[in-house]
């Protein structure tokens, strides 16, 4: 056999042009809350090189769109003064002080839209990268330690009107109250009686926001009872039993809420329907963890209902399947303990500063373990309880409540009976006896559910919202349509940007003249689009390089 | 198994040119059962640009004949739009989308050449670098997913069958002819068997001693929020193919690929990369009315190709009931007629309708095994021996 040939590479491909990161940093942490600041003060007391990113302050136009939370329009005009608005993030947050002093360095108002790694299909970068944005440009990162700490996000249902300005979730509320003090709301109803909801009330009403009430489907609170017993001696009526039929207003806006009674069958109780005048309805059903970019990093996640729904695989030193990935705070599993104290999520950040440091050597293991041992214990705790459950019922009282022309995506206008029928969206005026015929039933007969399958049909979940607010209500609701155990649902992609970014942020400042130089549409291959009558005919685009090298030449 | 399992056509992947393969054949009465490793349209038939414009094929003529009856001929919309405008911001690119509009021409098809002012009322995004381009009275675009999921249930409709998440491990033969196809779930016999399995068709060609080189690689999109229609959403140029949806997104790709290994039958994993940063410059540009529009998605897909990027449809002489389908890279817009031709190759040994010498396997006999290393078609990295993790779905 002959010497193999090599030649150049392929210049239409990737080789060669792999992307140069601005910087390169031992450790970043992405997410500036408890555990994300204690993980970083660790990493960088041991000595390590640590950039802390935090997107807050998000600008207004990104929170419009109810990214990366649902703010629901709930944002004072506040919100557009840059620099007040990073005055606050700052004060609100004292534990950034420490991470200044360790020399960590912090930056804020910067989001992590991306996570780009080598596997089985990408072999061209050099480290694994982070892409990065503010609100003017985007850079790349490369890393040797990631510690994901990026907090979780709300857990959204449908009712009738709550397209309106004034629906929005506890996440967002907590933010704008505590972190943006911006919250444009006089009179709020909260949805759920949880820790969550419960503490919204808790805190809507220190900060001078009316609680007009608590609704909950159980039929008893689900929270701290000496809680429950506090806000209702402050004039907070917990409805339990009860849910949401419809948000009213005029001009978008919410203006009230009807709530109704659910009867011993789970069906609403005639003549039970109560008009309640707020200008906010804030849901508070769960949290679930923001698993994107551990997702797009290639950590394996598992589904665990009691940690809030998908979390990272993760081991003792909170380190993810990846071995450069680690995980803390909320993102890496959400349970009321979490909300009550967070010393566990500090706790936990601890653990992946210090475990970052060790597997970079900057620690010794008799260090490491040392440090360790220093830790707080962890706080004894009832065993978090499951929640899909509970969010199913809400689900179910709301379909009974509400009908099934609610959107469940509110960003592609697709109701609740169109993705279960898998109709394809209204634009296209569709019909024929064929489609007619087709539904999920159809599609079950060919294969377990997958929602993103569902979404490719239906577009649930394709919107700028990029799936916010509609990703767990999908899911729960293919589960209840289909009798489908939630956990069965696999879990839909996540693909970059994390955030919806525009075009000229996106733009590479720093492209390298090649990727200019030899750009091709497809692949550059001479004869692929060469008319079949004119043999030896090449059609070829433009670029640096003329010709392509052919096998048999 | 006791009761018969096979169908008189097994096709071997569900891609759009096995479902359309499959399609044709059903609806020709045929007994035909499609066998796909996860989902139906799920690897690059389901995540391409959509194009619809491939005039200088042998199946060009009736891709263009095809395409604007489909949504009637399957049942279902394809989201099929017809017509295509060319931009260009540089002479070299001018002279490209003429080049492609007067292929056309040779066909039979109009196109009229387009100045700037012209190019800003039909496209208000272009901006004051567009120097020129064309506007072509042929082909189209379409929706890749919602098409893909047509040929589907259209087939299905017709009494073909699908198997879904049925992985093909083995080909039985007999008698110089491949008698059954065996699978994670039971072995399925065939009178006739197409091959129509992406990058993994070389894979198969391979068990049954054939040589069929390809290369597959890795390519990504993305895809914007909506904004409002344009008369003619079939709008490329500055080195990018694609569309605006019906929807409204632009949808975009381009730019260089990545040569890859596909080592095994199992899913590729398809990431994006930083190109998305390229990508969106270079949409930016070839839209400047468009660069404050975000960015709310982008994915990867896996395609193959073969050493002159030109596919292969082939019935092999031995064993002589296989017919192997690779589109090399380009078979979204083709599948109408390329669907047609195989079910002609399956019924009647030839396609009736075009010819498809070009397209034989037999023009790569002499083609040496370190192809790709030649041609320079590798991955950077090194072989990959174990299988990826698979992904889910995108645009």
């Amino acid at each position: 056999m002959s010497e193999p040939v090599r030649r150049e590479s392929d210049p239409r491909s990737i080789a060669g042009k792999a992307p140069r990161p601005e910087r390169h940093v031992a450790v970043v942490v992405v997410g500036g809350g408890a555990a994300g600041v204690a993980a970083a003060v660790e990493a960088a007391e041991a000595g390590v090189e640590v950039l802390l990113v935090d997107e807050n302050p998000v600008d207004n136009d990104t929170m419009a769109m109810d990214v990366p939370l649902y703010f629901g329009q709930r944002m004072q005009p506040s919100v557009r003064n840059r620099a007040l608005m990073l005055e606050r993030v700052v004060e609100s947050n004292p534990a950034l002080a420490s991470a200044y002093e360790a020399g960590v360095d912090v930056q804020l108002g910067t989001c992590v839209w991306g996570a780009f790694v080598n596997g089985p299909t990408v072999q061209e970068l050099d480290a694994p990268l982070l892409g990065l944005a503010d609100e003017r440009r985007s850079w790349l990162v490369g890393y040797d330690r990631l510690i994901v700490a990026a907090g979780a996000r709300d857990v959204v249902l449908g009712f009738p009107g709550w397209e309106r300005a004034g629906v929005m979730a506890a996440n967002a509320a907590f933010s704008l109250l505590t972190r943006y003090r911006a919250l444009a709301a006089r009179r709020m109803v909260v949805v759920g009686s949880g820790s969550l909801g419960l503490r919204t009330a808790a805190l809507a009403l220190e900060h001078g926001v009316d609680v007009a009430a608590i609704v909950e489907i159980a039929p008893r609170v689900r929270g701290d009872a000496e809680l429950a017993r506090s806000l209702e001696r402050r004039g907070v009526p917990i409805l339990t039993s009860h849910t949401i039929r419809e948000a009213r207003g005029r001009v978008g806006e919410v203006e009230s809420v009807v709530v109704v009674r659910m009867d011993d069958a789970g069906m609403p109780a005639a003549g039970s329907d109560r008009e309640l005048a707020c200008d906010t309805v804030c849901q508070a059903v769960g949290l679930t963890p923001s698993v994107e970019l551990l997702a797009l990093a290639g950590a394996r996640l598992r589904f665990a209902s009691a940690l809030g729904g998908w979390v990272p695989e993760l081991d003792e030193a909170v380190r993810t399947s990846v071995a450069t990935v680690f995980a803390a705070g909320d993102c890496a599993g959400f349970h009321d303990a979490m909300l009550a104290d967070p010393a566990l999520a500090r706790r936990q950040g601890r653990l992946a500063g210090l475990a970052v440091a060790e597997s970079l050597g900057a620690l010794g293991r008799r260090d490491a373990e040392g440090r360790r041992a220093k830790l707080d214990p962890e706080p004894p705790m009832q065993p978090p309880r499951e929640v899909h459950g509970h969010w199913q019922a809400w689900l179910r009282s709301l379909i009974h409540a509400g009908g099934w022309e609610v959107n469940v995506c509110q960003c592609e206008e697709v109701t609740r009976r169109e993705l279960v029928e898998t109709r394809p969206p209204r634009y296209l005026a569709w019909q024929s006896p064929q489609m007619s015929a087709r539904g999920l039933g159809t599609l079950l007969r060919d294969g377990p559910i997958n929602q993103d399958q569902i979404k490719r049909l239906t577009r649930a979940g394709m919107g700028p919202c990029q799936s916010r607010r509609c990703r767990e209500q999908v899911a729960l609701l293919l589960a209840e349509a289909t009798t489908t155990p939630v956990e069965r649902i696999p879990l839909p992609t996540f693909r970059p940007p994390l955030r919806p970014l525009p075009l000229s942020v996106l733009w590479p400042g720093d492209e390298p003249p090649a990727m200019r130089g030899d750009w091709v549409s497809w692949f550059g291959i001479p004869t692929q689009f060469s008319p079949h009558w004119e043999a030896g005919m090449a059609m070829d685009e433009p670029t640096a390089h003329g010709r392509l090298i052919m096998s048999d030449e | 198994m006791s009761d018969r399992q096979g169908a008189a056509v097994v096709i071997i992947g569900g891609g759009v040119t096995g479902l359309s393969a499959g399609w044709w054949l059903a609806r020709a009465g045929v007994d035909v059962l499609v066998l796909e490793r996860g989902i139906v349209g799920w690897e690059a038939s389901g995540r391409n640009g959509g194009g619809a414009t491939h005039v200088y094929s042998p199946f060009g003529l009736e891709e263009q004949r095809l395409w604007p009856q489909m949504d009637e001929l399957l049942g279902y919309p394809t989201e099929y739009q017809p017509y295509r405008i060319g931009v260009a911001l540089t002479e070299p690119q001018l002279a490209l989308a003429r080049r492609w509009a007067e292929i056309g021409a040779t066909r039979g098809f109009r196109w009229e050449s387009l100045d700037s002012r012209q190019l800003k009322e039909l496209v208000p995004i272009v901006g004051d670098n567009a120097i020129g381009g064309t506007y072509l009275h042929f082909g189209g675009h379409a929706n890749p997913q919602r098409t893909v999921q047509a040929y589907a249930w259209a087939l299905q409709d017709h009494g073909g069958r699908i198997l879904q998440h049925t992985t093909v491990t083995g080909l039985t033969q007999r008698g110089g002819r491949v008698t059954a196809v065996e699978t994670t779930r039971g072995t399925f016999d065939a009178d006739t068997v197409v091959v129509a399995a992406g990058p993994q068709t070389g894979l198969f060609a391979d068990m049954l001693g054939v040589w069929l080189p390809l290369a597959p690689a890795r390519v990504e999109m993305i895809a914007t929020e909506p904004i409002p229609l344009m008369s003619c959403g079939g709008v490329a140029g500055n080195g990018l193919y694609g569309r605006q949806t019906l929807r409204g997104n632009l949808v975009y790709g381009g730019g260089p690929h990545e040569w890859i290994n596909v080592p095994d039958m199992a899913a590729p994993d398809h990431p994006n990369t930083p190109l998305v940063r390229n990508l969106a410059r270079r949409l930016a540009e070839l839209f400047p009315g468009a660069a404050h529009v975000r960015l709310i998605r982008a994915w990867g897909g896996i395609v193959e190709n073969t050493p002159d990027g030109l596919p292969v449809i082939d019935r092999l002489a031995s064993p002589g009931n296989v017919i192997l389908a690779t589109m090399s890279s380009v078979g979204f817009g083709l599948s109408p007629a390329v669907g047609r031709g195989v079910s002609e190759l399956v019924l009647h040994g030839r396609c009736q309708f075009a010819d498809l010498s070009a397209l034989s396997l037999g023009r790569f006999a002499e083609t040496p095994a370190d192809w790709r290393d030649r041609a320079g078609w590798v991955s950077a990295g090194a072989p990959v021996a174990g299988a990826a993790a698979g992904d889910g779905a995108d645009e």
